[in-house]
């Protein structure tokens, strides 16, 4: 079968199969649609946040950052993964016993005031909406890549089959397919991950094969360096970035996951409190079995890179190695990913010899994310695993998409019209409000995937940045501290956002220059500092002013002690 | 299920320390190995990584890992124990 029988067959099958889960997953009531009638497993609830968390940028880019950046990369595989210690400890088991719906839910009651709610109702739109934007578009990009049709014609397929089990199922719906997709993923990443690794070391695990002896006597991570150094590239395994920068930027991206609502709401759909911190393990291990093989797969994909278009002794055209390849001479996938734009050459030097290094003599630009995309190629794996890898980067995205506009067609139904607008439409009449939401919401997302803003790059430092300097404290405090009250948690929800938005938009959109920069925290680490002036600010105010109110109290009492989460979610 | 309020008060004082002692460690690893000490770490080898950069992009994640489930683990006791568990 040639590849794009292959691929059409396996993204084809990959949607009868959400399609079908949709069907068999239809919501009934709004506990359904909202929070999957609160009886996911934890297994299950650990593979949807996996799905759920784990984006286009997790399948696609994060590989080839780290493959281009290397160690200061080290930010983003932690930040990444050591949000869920936090989750797991600091917020999930609690908002689980608190028991409602959404991350507005919880702030608004607890802090009994419609202002706080309003306030994180427009933080969660904003946070959900800059992500999802870059999912349509991912999702577009794999279709034209691998099935050669128009950018736009497949955003619109996407929009169709999200539109079909998000509207239909809600968050049931969404739960289940999310567990497909995982699998899906997670095999197409892992597949390739484990070819090349064997290829280029011997080794079956992507893990530890970074650190395998080469053939040289050299292990795979001194080779790197060498050839990095020898083309004027910095050392792989040496960072760019200052310490006090790569901490902010490590904080920041751990507490805006632990604060991003998509990834907290799933931890309402299980029936007990200790199911939310099983599940939160679980969720960990499935993310870490992709996060630890990133390393490896952006260290061979770089080796295989440079090897290939540089050369070894056997095949540079002069005869030694890292001089130059003759274009002819290069694999047919070079000639493959050139005409997507993703690799281009321009012989400088007129001699047919491609050359890749930093300095000047440079002929080669490449988009980070061949690192991914184009790695079973490049290895020359069959096509059937080609095939798979399109439709584990189309199941990334469609899964993180539909978490999304989810969580914004909740925060619009049941934040804003059943909670601040009109608390008197019935279940059904709310049912209604979410699903009409979630139908402009994917209208909305399709319209960025079809016409992308030229800063989603930018903006998704704003969204974790937001996440950490609002919601995260303002959570970990209604928890913690039984003293907060609404006027210190407002006070400091909005000095956080203030704060953090003012340095984001100057630094990203005002061309402010490195050398303004407070200590050197750039703009994706500025969460952190919001965080701590949230924190602050809260404090002051809070003792300022008066204490919350008994019955207040008496929930965060009762939300600390495990028992009753059940009956928790019926009242 | 009502229990009483000291008995509360010291499910919550032992919940907060076993909170403390897992979010020590993983501050130590990733905040510590992967970051503040990098350098130091990196000059010592582990199994051909330096071993600050192997703690940056493996080692962390792994030990968050183990700590999730150590931290549901002393917790289903400590519920046990104080018979708040569902």
């Amino acid at each position: 079968m040639s590849l794009d029988a292959l691929t059409f067959l396996f993204v084809g099958g990959s949607f009868a199969l959400y399609i079908g889960i949709a069907i068999w997953a239809r919501a009934g009531s709004t506990k359904e649609f909202y929070v999957a009638g609160g009886g996911v497993p934890p297994v299950a609830n650990g593979m949807a946040t996996a799905a759920d968390w784990m984006s286009a940028a997790s399948f696609i880019s994060l590989a080839g950052i780290v493959s281009f950046i290397g160690r200061d990369a080290s930010a983003y595989l932690m930040g990444w993964t050591g949000g869920y210690v936090l989750l797991a400890m600091l917020l999930a088991p609690y908002l689980r016993k608190f028991g409602k719906f959404t991350v507005p839910d919880f702030i608004g009651d607890r802090y009994y005031s419609n202002t706080a709610r309003t306030i994180a109702v427009i933080c969660t739109i904003i946070i959900s909406f800059t992500y999802v934007a870059g999912q349509m578009r991912g999702v577009g990009i794999v279709f034209s890549r691998y099935l050669h049709v128009d950018i736009n014609t497949g955003v619109i397929i996407g929009m169709a089959i999200v539109f079909f089990y998000a509207v239909l199922g809600g968050m049931k719906g969404i739960t289940y397919t999310q567990v497909a997709q995982y699998c899906v993923l997670i095999l197409a990443f892992m597949v390739p991950a484990i070819f090349l690794s064997v290829q280029v070391t011997g080794h079956f695990l992507p893990q530890t094969a970074l650190g395998a002896t080469l053939d040289s006597g050299q292990s795979v991570l001194a080779t790197l360096d060498a050839l990095s150094v020898e083309l004027g590239f910095a050392q792989y395994t040496a960072g760019s970035k200052t310490t006090v920068d790569l901490f902010f930027m490590t904080a920041a991206l751990m507490c805006g996951t632990a604060g991003l609502p998509h990834v907290i709401v799933r931890f309402f759909t299980v029936p007990r409190v200790k199911d939310a911190r099983i599940s939160a393990g679980w969720a960990l291990i499935f993310i870490a079995i992709l996060y630890t093989s990133v390393p490896g797969v952006a260290g061979f994909g770089r080796v295989n890179l440079i090897q290939t278009v540089n050369g070894t002794a056997e095949t540079a055209a002069s005869g030694v190695a890292n001089t130059g390849v003759k274009y002819e001479d290069i694999p047919e996938w070079f000639a493959r990913w050139e005409n997507t734009g993703l690799i281009k050459w321009e012989d400088k030097n007129n001699d047919g010899v491609v050359f890749y290094s930093k300095t000047d003599e440079n002929e080669l630009t490449v988009n980070r994310d061949i690192m991914v995309l184009a790695n079973p190629e490049i290895a020359q794996l069959p096509a059937w695993v080609i095939a798979l890898v399109a439709a584990g980067a189309v199941a990334a995205a469609l899964s993180t998409a539909a978490g999304l506009l989810l969580v914004i067609s909740t925060s619009i139904s049941h934040d804003l019209m059943k909670k601040t607008i009109n608390p008197n439409i019935t279940d059904k009449q709310e049912l209604l409000y979410a699903r009409g939401a979630a139908i402009v919401a994917i209208l909305v997302a399709g319209y960025f995937g079809v016409n992308p803003p030229g800063f989603v790059a930018q903006v998704v430092a704003l969204a974790f940045g937001l996440a950490a300097s609002s919601v995260f404290p303002a959570i970990l405090m209604g928890i913690f501290s039984k003293r907060m009250n609404t006027q210190g948690a407002v006070a400091g929800m909005i000095v956080g956002i203030a704060s953090t938005m003012a340095y984001i938009v100057y630094f990203k959109f005002m061309g402010g220059t490195k050398d303004e920069m407070w200590f050197g925290i750039s703009p994706e680490g500025f969460g952190t500092v919001g965080m701590i002036l949230n924190f602050l600010v809260a404090k002051i105010v809070s003792s300022m002013t008066s204490e919350p109110p008994a019955e207040i109290q008496q929930i965060v009492e009762d939300i600390r002690i495990p028992r009753g989460a059940g009956a928790a979610q019926d009242h | 299920m009502s229990m009483t309020k000291e008995n509360a008060q010291a499910y919550w004082g032992e919940n907060l320390r076993i909170i403390i002692t897992y979010m020590s460690i993983w501050f130590v690893v990733s905040f510590g190995c992967g970051v503040l000490f990098v350098d130091a770490l990196d000059q010592i080898q582990f199994f051909g990584f330096p071993l600050g950069f192997w703690f940056a992009q493996q080692g962390s994640i792994f030990v968050f890992v183990a700590l999730i489930w150590a931290y549901v683990s002393s917790m289903n006791k400590l519920d046990e124990k104080y018979d708040v568990h569902e």
